[in-house]
């Protein structure tokens, strides 16, 4: 479980987190929507460790983050996988070779071992002939897969997915929703996706939680998302004139 | 200030919190293997025009008759192994590796995968840019090396196709009052620039924030402050040890 308390973070003046406090349980998707610079990806770099907020707690199963020593965050870390927005493979590695990286890094298994796994995550997700091809040589959507295949190779308990469907099409768009889903529920791993994209929420958010102008104004799930009196939240979710004459009908 | 304040923050992550030695071992290698074989070919052929010029300029220049021609090779010898072969190596260096290695590390920075390296507990400075230095340190002798060697065998061929000094007088010029110490202070300028150019370059790319338009400007600011970096501490190293 994730715990997040009181999370704060400014950029000079402008103050981009105020007072975040939630809870992200295993085998859950919860999803953190909000429109463009609402502090979204702020978010995510604080839980993760890659900004650090000037006031608050993140608890990974009762472990601060902020406060452990060095030798405890890196084995947080290592619980942890995280698909960035541009999947971040390494350009100089291997399909194969990337997904491999954590194992090559973080244990001491056997070549052979290493292998075995690394090849039997590209096949969960469906891309075991891509394998020996080169970052450059595959597509946006493959991209992603081998981003999921590299964050889950370690068998994380946490896993972040920073705005999973951008720049995909629709169809891919769900086939990595789904990957994300079934995964989280496989492992019983606690997944916290950011997102904007609407098809997300409606299949894969099992908790929601909205942020606007670096608040939390709403918290519940798909099924409660569409009823919600929050004005903020129905001008982000009904922005779609499409979303918007569904919900008249 | 604040600026090279952060470059040596930025020098004391690259030593601590090292991952476990046998992990640099081939990024070592890899990283010799394109910073020292990749400019074979450059730095042979401006060192070996370079000596050709010095050779026929200061043939050029002495035109006292009583100045015996051997001096020609001697002045060849000794502005290239004290001054053209190491800083005008590391020069060439700094455009070629400093540019390259900013490019990259910026481009890394940009596409979130040092931030990749960072959450998976990987000291990201140390994992990307130790190899690259300890690479640097130990190519850029050997490039300089060579670039002196073929620096005065460029003088060799210029001066004596050129009819300038003769072959006998070529060689007994470069075996005149020779020090041995010249060497020496040739390697310690090199290693040197060499820490210099690779770490001053990888802080470049390192720091980069945005996008394409700020990593090909980490790259021409890697080389622009390595030349800088380069020639000030060919003047302290030359006021230290020469004089």
């Amino acid at each position: 479980m994730i715990e997040i308390k009181d999370i704060a973070k400014t950029f000079g003046d402008r103050e981009v987190l105020s007072g975040i406090s939630g809870t992200f349980q295993p085998g859950e998707t919860s999803l953190i929507i909000g429109g463009s610079g609402t502090g979204k990806s702020v978010l995510l770099k604080c839980m993760i460790g890659l900004i650090k907020p000037e006031r608050g707690e993140v608890l990974y199963d009762g472990r601060n983050f902020l406060t452990v020593n060095l030798e405890e965050q890196k084995s947080i870390r290592r619980e942890m996988g995280v698909l960035f927005q541009g999947s971040a493979l390494f350009d100089s590695k291997t399909v194969l070779e990337n997904v491999r990286f954590p194992l090559d890094m973080l244990t001491e298994q056997s070549e052979d071992e290493k292998d075995k796994q690394a090849r039997e995550v590209l096949k969960r997700v469906e891309l075991e002939k891509a394998a020996d091809l080169m970052p450059s040589e595959i597509s946006g959507g493959m991209k992603k897969r081998v981003g999921i295949a590299r964050a889950i190779v370690l068998n994380p308990k946490y896993l972040f997915c920073d705005e999973p469907n951008s720049g995909l099409d629709p169809l891919t768009s769900i086939t990595i929703d789904k990957l994300i889903k079934e995964i989280t529920n496989e492992y019983q791993i606690t997944t916290v996706v950011i997102t904007h994209d609407m098809n997300s929420m409606m299949e894969i958010g099992e908790q929601i939680m909205f942020l606007y102008e670096g608040h939390k104004l709403w918290e519940g799930n798909s099924d409660t998302l569409v009823k919600s009196d929050v004005k903020e939240l129905n001008e982000f979710i009904f922005a779609s004139k499409l979303i918007r004459d569904m919900k008249q009908k | 200030m604040s600026r090279i304040g952060s470059y040596f923050i930025f020098l004391g992550t690259l030593f601590h919190n090292r991952e476990k030695a046998r992990v640099y071992f081939s990024l070592i290698l890899n990283e010799c293997v394109s910073i020292g074989v990749g400019s074979i070919f450059i730095v042979a052929l401006v060192n070996t025009f370079i000596g050709a010029v010095t050779c026929v300029q200061t043939a050029y220049n002495l035109t006292n008759p009583f100045v015996p021609k051997n001096i020609i090779a001697l002045i060849v010898r000794d502005s290239t192994i004290l001054e053209l072969a190491p800083t005008l190596t590391c020069i060439v260096l700094a455009g070629k590796v400093g540019s390259n290695i900013a490019g990259e590390l910026g481009t890394m920075r940009i596409t979130e995968q040092i931030d990749a390296l960072e959450v998976m507990g990987i000291n990201s400075g140390s994992y990307l840019v130790l190899p690259k230095v300890i690479a640097s340190v130990l190519m850029f002798p050997l490039l300089v090396i060579m670039a002196a060697f073929l620096s005065i065998l460029g003088g060799y061929i210029a001066g004596t196709l050129a009819g300038v000094i003769s072959p006998e007088e070529y060689v007994s010029g470069l075996r005149l009052d020779y020090k041995p110490f010249g060497i020496v202070f040739a390697l310690i300028k090199t290693v040197s620039f060499a820490f210099l150019v690779s770490t001053i370059s990888a802080y470049q790319g390192f720091m980069v924030k945005g996008g394409a338009l700020e990593v090909g400007s980490a790259s021409t600011s890697a080389v622009t402050n390595s030349c800088i970096a380069i020639v000030v501490a060919d003047f302290v190293l030359t006021q230290v040890l020469l004089t």
